[in-house]
């Protein structure tokens, strides 16, 4: 197996905070990797080190081979890696389509606005926003939002998606769409690293899983050793009980 | 069809300054044709700051800068190197452009607020040096031999030369705009404009982007500074720096529809009309710059989208011709 993503030893700091301490592992192609762990973990700033909105002091990550620690975002997504933002970040004054066409012109594949357009027009489809992809995003509600950043994601038809929370602030029948919608994409090939606080779903869909406390990687395994993890529990699950019941469902 | 599809948001602004190269020659007073020159000095200045305020979202406080700059050049050539006023005209914007893509590689990472301030500085600093710059005159400026105007026809042909040159170049704005507003390149400044850091993680190389668009917006008004010195004989700092011409820009840009084709057009029109009426209205005539304060601060208040722009929110039946 070939890993897509491999980090060695990374390391961010921000002033006095240590976000992340030596954090490494290997993502192979085409697997999901989970990322849990308290508020505060250090989950999202391993996001902004892995696409070079921080780059780390400390460290190198390695992307299709390639050392892309000191890339800058846009580099990051010339190479084919994508991303969703916890917070949506929709270009608000443009149209749904627009955004998803940003994705598709500005990745890896480098579409004109034409073949951007059919692009975008498939993977709204793709995603339940094709009614509404005249409308400004700015007037979309949160669920939609958040479709609209995954949409833009997959326009790019990345090699690596990083996706940062997609379903928080989700009602429980907008969760099982987007299950469908994640699983459906894995289908596709696409390898994803997930962060994700609906346990039942990171424990069903991931391959594997890493757990951050403190920036600190306390945990690397299967959804089952995770689950059966002494400090995991302490430190994040919580009730063994829970952790059990949890393995059940999924 | 399809070519009339891609171009119809062409239609109306082409309409405008067709209609205003010809109306002088219509009517026949040389006074109409110093008023279509001002409006269309104005439509291709407002167009030019539009790619930079409308489409990317940086606000630029001294986009004189390169009116002045570029006319300054342009005119040292045609007066002190005796080069012809096309060739003149073409150095003048390249030397804005250039000098748009050294100042951009460097205040273009400044964001938001802090890019304005910088750019009320290089305005200052420019005329500053300009002033003390004796190759261009220093304070008393070049004024252009009358001799000049011999291989035009003598002045009254080359005043009616330059005003064709005027329509043309602000064609030439009207064609970058929409070029730009329709184009890959535009769709990521668009989406700059929305959101830096988001546009970013899309792939947009933004700092290449924003310096591109730098350019693109000062390579007319190079070009327009150089053929209103020639027409008004001489340049010196004073004109050549106004800093309320800049803020003159932003109004128009504003008024008429910030990142729409037609929208500075408008603008320019309009607020040339305004500012008519103003300095020769005995009321209004010491405060016309206060005026122009006032109307930018109701604007942004109440209509920050400008005329196209609210147009479009409300018929959007229009969108599809008010490009």
């Amino acid at each position: 197996m070939t890993s897509l993503l491999s980090l060695q030893g990374v390391s961010k700091r921000f002033g006095g905070l240590q976000a992340l301490t030596k954090v490494s592992f290997d993502l192979p192609e085409g697997q999901i990797l989970g990322l849990i762990g308290p508020n505060g973990a250090g989950k999202t700033t391993l996001f902004n080190a892995i696409n070079g909105v921080y780059p780390p002091e400390e460290g190198s990550i390695l992307f299709r081979g390639r050392d892309v620690t000191r890339f800058k975002p846009y580099e990051h997504a010339r190479l084919g890696m994508a991303r969703t933002h916890q917070i949506v970040q929709p270009l608000n004054e443009l149209t749904v389509r627009e955004n998803v066409m940003v994705g598709a012109c500005f990745g890896h594949e480098n579409h004109s606005l034409g073949q951007a357009a059919r692009i975008a027009d498939e993977v709204l489809e793709f995603v339940g926003l094709a009614v509404r992809s005249e409308q400004l995003a700015g007037s979309l509600n949160v669920a939609q939002k958040k479709r609209l950043e995954l949409a833009r994601a997959l326009a790019a038809r990345p090699h690596l998606l990083l996706l940062d929370e997609v379903l928080a602030g989700l009602n429980s029948s907008e969760i099982d769409g987007m299950v469908q919608t994640v699983l459906k994409i894995r289908e596709q090939g696409v390898t994803i690293l997930m962060i994700e606080h609906v346990m039942k779903v990171v424990m069903n869909v991931s391959d594997r899983i890493i757990v951050l406390d403190y920036g600190q990687q306390i945990a690397e395994g299967s959804p089952q050793e995770i689950a059966a993890n002494q400090r995991v529990i302490e430190a994040y699950l919580g009730d063994p009980k829970l952790a059990e019941s949890l393995m059940e469902e999924a | 069809m399809k070519l009339w599809n891609q171009y119809r948001g062409l239609i109306a602004p082409v309409l405008v300054v067709a209609l205003l190269a010809v109306w002088p020659m219509l009517t026949g007073k040389p006074a109409n044709r110093e008023s279509a020159f001002t409006i269309l000095k104005a439509i291709a200045l407002a167009s030019s700051l539009n790619i930079l305020l409308g489409y990317t979202g940086y606000v630029s406080f001294g986009h004189i800068v390169f009116y002045g700059f570029g006319g300054y050049v342009g005119i040292f050539l045609l007066s002190g190197m005796g080069w012809p006023l096309w060739a003149s005209i073409l150095a003048g914007g390249l030397a804005s452009g250039l000098l748009a893509f050294l100042l951009g590689s460097a205040i273009l990472r400044l964001r938001g607020g802090y890019f304005a301030l910088a750019t009320i500085g290089v305005n200052e600093a420019m005329r500053a040096f300009i002033n003390k710059f004796d190759l261009f005159g220093g304070p008393t400026g070049i004024t252009l031999n009358f001799s000049v105007y011999k291989a035009y026809g003598g002045a009254a042909q080359a005043l009616q030369t330059s005003f064709y040159i005027g329509a043309a170049l602000a064609l030439l704005a009207l064609a970058i705009s929409y070029l730009v507003r329709t184009s890959k390149f535009g769709l990521g400044l668009l989406a700059i404009r929305e959101n830096e850091d988001a546009a970013e993680v899309m792939g947009i190389a933004a700092p290449w982007a924003k310096t591109w668009a730098y350019v693109l917006s000062a390579i007319v008004p190079g070009m327009i500074g150089v053929l209103f010195f020639f027409k008004n004989g001489n340049v010196e700092p004073g004109d050549a720096f106004p800093l309320h011409a800049s803020i003159e820009l932003l109004v128009m840009v504003m008024l008429g529809g910030q990142g729409t084709v037609l929208g500075p057009i408008l603008g320019a029109f309009a607020y040339q009309g305004m500012r008519g009426y103003l300095v020769t209205s005995p009321v209004f005539k010491d405060i016309q710059l206060s005026v122009s304060g006032a109307l930018l601060l109701l604007i942004v208040l109440f209509i920050p989208a400008g005329a196209i722009g609210w147009l479009r929110q409300r018929v959007p039946l229009l969108r599809r011709v008010l490009a």
